[in-house]
C-alpha cells in the first residue's frame, strides 16, 4: 500500500463521517472569520459607544454591547484570533517537543529510552497547571510565555504516542535498509520515520487543540492568561460572568461560541482518528 | 504488590524534592521583593522586615533553611497575612476543598459509571446515544462556563439554590459539587462504556453466562470488575484536574478553600504561600496517583497474581 492510497482512503472515510465534516466546516468558517476579523467585524474591538452602555442584542449590534458599550460580535470575532492562535501555536510547541522526544526515545531504545520515558512518567504525575500559573505570576502575563508554558505541558502524551509508533517501525526492512546505507540519525528521523507516523500525529494534534484552548480559557478566566485590552474567549466569558445577573447575553454568546468550537474540534479529531485508523473505531 | 509500592514511594521522594527545589529557585527569580508592592516603606523598616523573614541571608542559606523546615512540616509565614503561617492556611482551606472534591467525585462516579455501564449494555440504542451525547456536552462545556450557567439558571432565574457560599445556606453545596463533578462524570461515562464493551465480549463473560448466572450477576460481579479498571486508573490523574477545577469553582462560588487561597496568593504575589501550596499540591497528586495505580493493579487479576 503506498502513501497516496492511505491518505486518499482516509479522506474518503472522513468525507463519509457527517459529524466530522460538520466540525471541519465550522472550523474553516471560524478560521476565516478570525483571519478576516478586521474586515468583517462591524466595529473595532475597542470602539465604545458610551451612550449605549450594556445594551441587549439589536439590529445595530447583533449580539448587543458590553458594559463599556463595545460591540460584542466584534469582540467575539477578534477574540477568535487570540483563542485560535493560542490553540494552534501552543499545540505546535507541544508537537515539536513531543515528536522529537518520542522519536529519539523510540529509535535509540535501551538506556536512553528508559531515562527519557521515565522523565515523561514523572512529569505526568505533577500538577502542571500550577506550574503554568507559577510561571505567569513570576514572569508576567505575556502571550509568548503563555504559548510556551501551555505547549511545554501538553507534549507528554504526544511523546508517548510517537515513541510507541517508532518502536513498531524501527525493525522494519526499510529502516534496516536505510541504516545499512549509513543514513545519519537526523535524516533517518526526518525522511524515514516521520512520514510514517504523520497519521497518529495529525490525529493527536487535532485533539490537543481543544485541550489547549480550554487551558487558555481557564487561565484567562482566573485573570492569569490574556490581559486587556486584548481579549480571548476566556476573558470574554470572565467579563460575562461578572455582569451576568443583569446582562446575561454577555455570558451566553461567548459561551456558545467557545462550546461550539470545542465541539467542532472534538468531532473533527474523532473523525480523523477513525478515518486514519479504522481499527480503533468501535462502532 | 508490596515491592511495587515501595519502589514507587522511593521514586516519589526525589521527585518531590526536585519540585520543592525548582519552585523555590523559580520564585527567587521573580522580580521585586515581597514587600515592595503597595506603599513604599522606609529602608529601615524594609531592613527589619527582611531580617524578620530571614530574607537577608544568601539564597543558598535560605534554601537550606526552607528545606529543613519543610521536613518538619513548617512551610514558613505568609507574606501577605502577617501572623499567619502557610501551614495554618493550608489546614484551614484543605477540609473545605476536600469536601468539595469528595462530593464532586461521588457525583462523577455515580452518574458516570451508571450511564457508562448502561450505554455499554444497551449499545447502539437510545440509552447509549443519549448519555453519550450528554457526556460530549460535559467534555466540551468547560467548568468555568458550566458553573456560571448553572448559577444563572438555578440561582438567578429559578431562585431555587443559593448562588454562592459553602455551608452557610441550605443547599449551597449542591451547585459547586455539581459543577465540579459534571465534567468528570462525562469522562467516567466514556471510560466505563469503553471498558465494559471490551470486557463484555470476552470468554469469561460467556462462561459466566453459560453457568446460568443472571445477567445482573454477570454484569455486577464479573464484567464491572474488569471493565472499570480504566475508571480507577483515571481517578489518580483526575485528582490533579479536580484541583485545577477547584480553583475555578471556589472562585465562582466564593468558597473559602485551598483553591481560592492559591489563586489569591497568585494575584497577591504571596510567594511563600505559592511555594508552600505548590509543594503540598504536588505531594498530594503524587500520592493519589500512586493510590490509583495500585488499585488498578490490584483489580486486574493478571497483574495481581503475577506479583
Amino acid at each position: 500500500m503506498n502513501n497516496n492510497s492511505l491518505w486518499s482512503d482516509a479522506l474518503y472515510r472522513l468525507s463519509r463521517n457527517r459529524a466530522a465534516m460538520f466540525g471541519g466546516f465550522i472550523l474553516i468558517l471560524l478560521i476565516f472569520c478570525a483571519a478576516l476579523a478586521p474586515w468583517i467585524a462591524p466595529y473595532s474591538y475597542s470602539y465604545q459607544d458610551l451612550n449605549l452602555g450594556a445594551s441587549p442584542p439589536s439590529g445595530e449590534h447583533l449580539l448587543g454591547t458590553d458594559i463599556l458599550g463595545r460591540d460584542l460580535l466584534s469582540r467575539i470575532l477578534y477574540g477568535a484570533r487570540i483563542s485560535l492562535l493560542v490553540g494552534f501555536v501552543a499545540t505546535g510547541v507541544a508537537l515539536v517537543i513531543g515528536v522529537s522526544w518520542g522519536i529519539i526515545a523510540g529509535y535509540m531504545g535501551g538506556r536512553v529510552d528508559s531515562i527519557m520515558m521515565r522523565i515523561v512518567d514523572v512529569l505526568y504525575g505533577l500538577p502542571f497547571i500550577i506550574f503554568i500559573i507559577l510561571l505567569m505570576v513570576i514572569f508576567g502575563r505575556n502571550l509568548w510565555l503563555l504559548f510556551g508554558a501551555i505547549g511545554a505541558v501538553e507534549w507528554l502524551t504526544m511523546a508517548r504516542i510517537v515513541r510507541g509508533q517508532v518502536i513498531g517501525l524501527k525493525n522494519q526492512e526499510f529502516v534496516l535498509a536505510a541504516q545499512a546505507m549509513g543514513v545519519s540519525n537526523f535524516s533517518m528521523f526526518r525522511r524515514h520515520l516521520l512520514p510514517n507516523i504523520l497519521g497518529p500525529i495529525a490525529v493527536y494534534a487535532t485533539l490537543t487543540i481543544p485541550q489547549v484552548m480550554l487551558l487558555e480559557g481557564f487561565l484567562s478566566f482566573l485573570g492569569l492568561g490574556i490581559q486587556p485590552p486584548m481579549s480571548s474567549w476566556g476573558t470574554l466569558i470572565k467579563d460575562g460572568v461578572e455582569s451576568m445577573e443583569e446582562y446575561s447575553w454577555l455570558l451566553i454568546y461567548p459561551g456558545i461560541t467557545f462550546t461550539i468550537t470545542l465541539f467542532a474540534l472534538n468531532f473533527f479529531g474523532d473523525g480523523l482518528r477513525d478515518a486514519l485508523d479504522p481499527k480503533t473505531s468501535d462502532n | 504488590m508490596l515491592s511495587i509500592f515501595f519502589r514507587r514511594i522511593f521514586l516519589a521522594i526525589p521527585v518531590l524534592f526536585a519540585v520543592a527545589s525548582i519552585t523555590f529557585f523559580l520564585i527567587k527569580l521573580a522580580p521585586g521583593g515581597p514587600f515592595d508592592a503597595d506603599k513604599a516603606v522606609s529602608p529601615q523598616v524594609l531592613k527589619n522586615l527582611n531580617e524578620a523573614y530571614n530574607l537577608d541571608a544568601s539564597n543558598w542559606e535560605q534554601y537550606v533553611d526552607y528545606m529543613s523546615n519543610l521536613l518538619r512540616g513548617d512551610l514558613g509565614p505568609s507574606f501577605r497575612f502577617p501572623g499567619r503561617s502557610v501551614t495554618e492556611m493550608i489546614t484551614t482551606g484543605l477540609p473545605v476543598t476536600f469536601e468539595l472534591a469528595f462530593y464532586a467525585i461521588l457525583i462523577a462516579l455515580l452518574m458516570g459509571v451508571f450511564s457508562g455501564v448502561l450505554a455499554a449494555l444497551k449499545r447502539n440504542t437510545f440509552l447509549d446515544f443519549i448519555p453519550m451525547a450528554i457526556a460530549m456536552i460535559g467534555i466540551c462545556v468547560p467548568t468555568f462556563l458550566m458553573g456560571p450557567l448553572l448559577v444563572l439558571v438555578f440561582g438567578i432565574n429559578l431562585e431555587v439554590l443559593p448562588v454562592s457560599g459553602w455551608g452557610q445556606l441550605p443547599g449551597d453545596k449542591i451547585l459547586p459539587s455539581l459543577t465540579l463533578g459534571f465534567a468528570y462524570a462525562a469522562y467516567i461515562a466514556r471510560l466505563s462504556r469503553g471498558g465494559m464493551l471490551e470486557v463484555l465480549n470476552q470468554d469469561f463473560i460467556r462462561t459466566a453466562r453459560a453457568k446460568g448466572l443472571t445477567e445482573r450477576m454477570v454484569v455486577i460481579k464479573h464484567a464491572m470488575q474488569g471493565g472499570l479498571i480504566p475508571v480507577v486508573s483515571f481517578l489518580g490523574p483526575a485528582i490533579a484536574g479536580l484541583l485545577a477545577g477547584s480553583f475555578v469553582v471556589e472562585t465562582i462560588f466564593q468558597i473559602p478553600g485551598l483553591g481560592r487561597f492559591y489563586v489569591e496568593a497568585a494575584f497577591n504575589r504571596d510567594y511563600t504561600m505559592i511555594l508552600g501550596t505548590t509543594i503540598f499540591f504536588s505531594a498530594m497528586i503524587v500520592f493519589f496517583n500512586l493510590l490509583s495505580d495500585l488499585a488498578a493493579l490490584w483489580l486486574n487479576p493478571r497483574s495481581r497474581d503475577s506479583s
